[in-house]
């Protein structure tokens, strides 16, 4: 691979990086708003809104960036960036079309999944600098959500791979047939539903708890670091969701999938981006214990049982 | 797993709801459509105030002012005798005050005080909120027509006053009285000469007068 190349893939992924949060971003604005009978932004940039993130992102620059001073600041500095890098790492990962991905490693699904818990560290370093009892519990709901919701996701993969019989994306997306719409059906419902967790969203937002928290591990911060923190949560849905459009739904496999792949990619990715507005708009955040419950009782045995069948279809040629 | 037909219902709920149409009501772009009776604002007819003070009067908050000043009308009938009206010369009310209660519009006697549903007049400073007549009286282009009756409701009382038969009319009086009625003005006929129909009795007497149905309510 020569430089220019390497540049170009990194320029690519970098723009997909800052366009695809937005545009589920702006997804979830208008998707929200009519789901609750609203028109969402309807002035900025003229046509219904479209330029809304990008004012937000211009407030936010000319915010002040603020410290505080019982922070610990290297970390409390460092947090947003940690949080936000490693969907970028993630997002580059993924491949949108037959043989192309960004960086096609061989161990490109471990590559992701330690990628996304290293994001999460983001949100737990943010809570624990912050030097603000909000922030401190925010953290720590968050670091109780991931240990929880870790594992669903790893089981869940594990049974994508052990089908697929690699750990490659691009290997697995190619090994797609649409009988694992039905197969791999458990572990994709606990993959989904952890993600969420995953990505504190709601309804499992309770990190972020605004009505409890403030802003949880976000409180204190202002600006340009908060904005990266949001946007992180969107790289992050952009990253679950081709995840899950690339692994369950079979990514670039539909009609004229040599020419066409890409959006095929693009449109499941964005589909399953849409469910998670839609699952944030229908239902009330959980408490602390039920989304324990949650994870140990229902996702993490279903997502065994699916590792059992998957590994008696494997072994039985299916 | 009995969350799930909850969790299924939301879903649909919020579905459901985006396929609909919006609530949002774009207001600077779209005027909005308010009832007929909105309290927007007080507009004053000038042509109808009497300078009664009524209204000034009865204002909880006391914030309408009012000004006048007496004018003499020649006679206009030889040795007739010189009239005296008033004449307005301030009508202001100060919406920094005003509570929108009401009162003013309800105790005008002349029907001088009307709602207007415009209330775009917000203004930077609150002493501005003090308006004259002639601002006032701008706003009575924006004064609605009274919204119609409701289907059943009681006659209004000048039309049931007008409509009701004069008093002691006899079937001769009261023929076919079922169109509206004049009010009556002078007796045509001198004192002390018999009344046409009080003396004689009814042509048909065994049938009850015709006005008779009429009458009782």
């Amino acid at each position: 691979m020569s430089l220019l190349e390497a540049t170009l893939r990194a320029a690519s992924v970098l723009a997909a990086f800052l366009v695809l949060p937005l545009l589920v971003g702006q997804a979830e604005h208008k998707v929200m708003a009519h789901m609750q009978g609203r028109l969402g932004p309807m002035y900025a940039g003229g046509f219904h809104g479209w330029a809304q993130l990008v004012a937000d992102g211009v407030k936010f620059v000319q915010k002040e960036d603020i410290t505080p001073r019982a922070a610990d600041r290297w970390v409390f500095r460092l947090a947003p960036a940690v949080a936000l890098i490693p969907y970028l790492l993630a997002m580059a990962t993924i491949p949108i079309h037959p043989g192309v991905a960004a960086v096609d490693v061989p161990g490109s699904l471990v590559l992701v999944l330690a990628a996304t818990s290293v994001g999460a560290l983001g949100t737990l370093m943010a809570g624990w600098a912050s030097g603000n009892k909000y922030a401190l519990l925010g953290g720590l709901r968050a670091a109780a959500q991931l240990v929880s919701y870790e594992l669903p996701i790893v089981l869940a993969l594990a049974s994508i791979a052990m089908a697929g019989g690699s750990l490659s994306l691009m290997a697995l997306t190619q090994a797609w047939s649409p009988w694992w719409l039905l197969w791999q059906l458990p572990g994709g419902l606990v993959f989904l539903v952890a993600a969420c967790a995953e990505l504190q969203r709601p309804p499992f937002d309770m990190p972020v708890a605004d009505a409890e928290l403030v802003m949880g591990a976000w409180t204190e911060y202002t600006g340009l670091r908060f904005a990266f923190f949001l946007l992180a949560e969107y790289a992050g849905i952009v990253v679950m969701s081709l995840l899950f459009a690339v692994l369950w739904l079979g990514g670039w496999h539909g009609p004229f999938e040599d020419t066409l792949g890409w959006l095929w990619t693009l449109l499941k990715g964005f589909g399953v981006a849409v469910l998670v507005i839609w699952v944030r708009v229908a239902w009330p955040r959980l408490r602390e214990d039920q989304l324990q419950r949650l994870a140990w009782l229902w996702l993490v045995p279903i997502a065994l049982a699916q590792l059992l069948l998957t590994g008696a279809g494997v072994v039985m040629g299916w | 797993m009995s969350p799930l037909p909850g969790i299924l219902k939301g879903l649909i709920t919020t579905a459901r709801t985006a396929l609909r149409p919006t609530h949002t009501a774009e207001y600077p772009d779209v005027a909005p459509e308010l009832p007929p009776r909105s309290r927007g604002v007080i507009a004053l007819l000038e042509e109808n105030c009497t300078s009664c003070m009524l209204c000034a009067r009865e204002c909880p908050d006391w914030c309408i002012y009012i000004d006048s000043h007496k004018e003499t009308i020649p006679a206009t009938t030889e040795g007739g005798r010189d009239r005296q009206r008033n004449v307005l010369d301030r009508f202001a009310i100060d919406f920094s005050l005003c509570m929108y209660c009401g009162i003013c519009i309800e105790v005008c006697p002349f029907d001088a005080l009307h709602w207007s549903p415009q209330f775009e007049y917000a203004e930077v400073d609150l002493l501005d909120l003090l308006h004259e007549k002639d601002r006032l009286a701008g706003w009575m282009a924006s004064v609605p027509p009274p919204p119609a009756l409701d289907e059943k409701a009681a006659e209004p009382a000048e039309i049931a006053a007008a409509n009701r038969p004069a008093r002691g009319a006899g079937p001769a009086g009261g023929a076919g009285g079922s169109g509206p009625r004049m009010p009556r003005t002078v007796r045509p006929r001198a004192a002390g000469s018999p009344r046409p129909d009080a003396g004689s009795p009814p042509p048909d007497a065994g049938s009850p007068p015709p006005d008779a149905g009429e009458a009782s309510p």
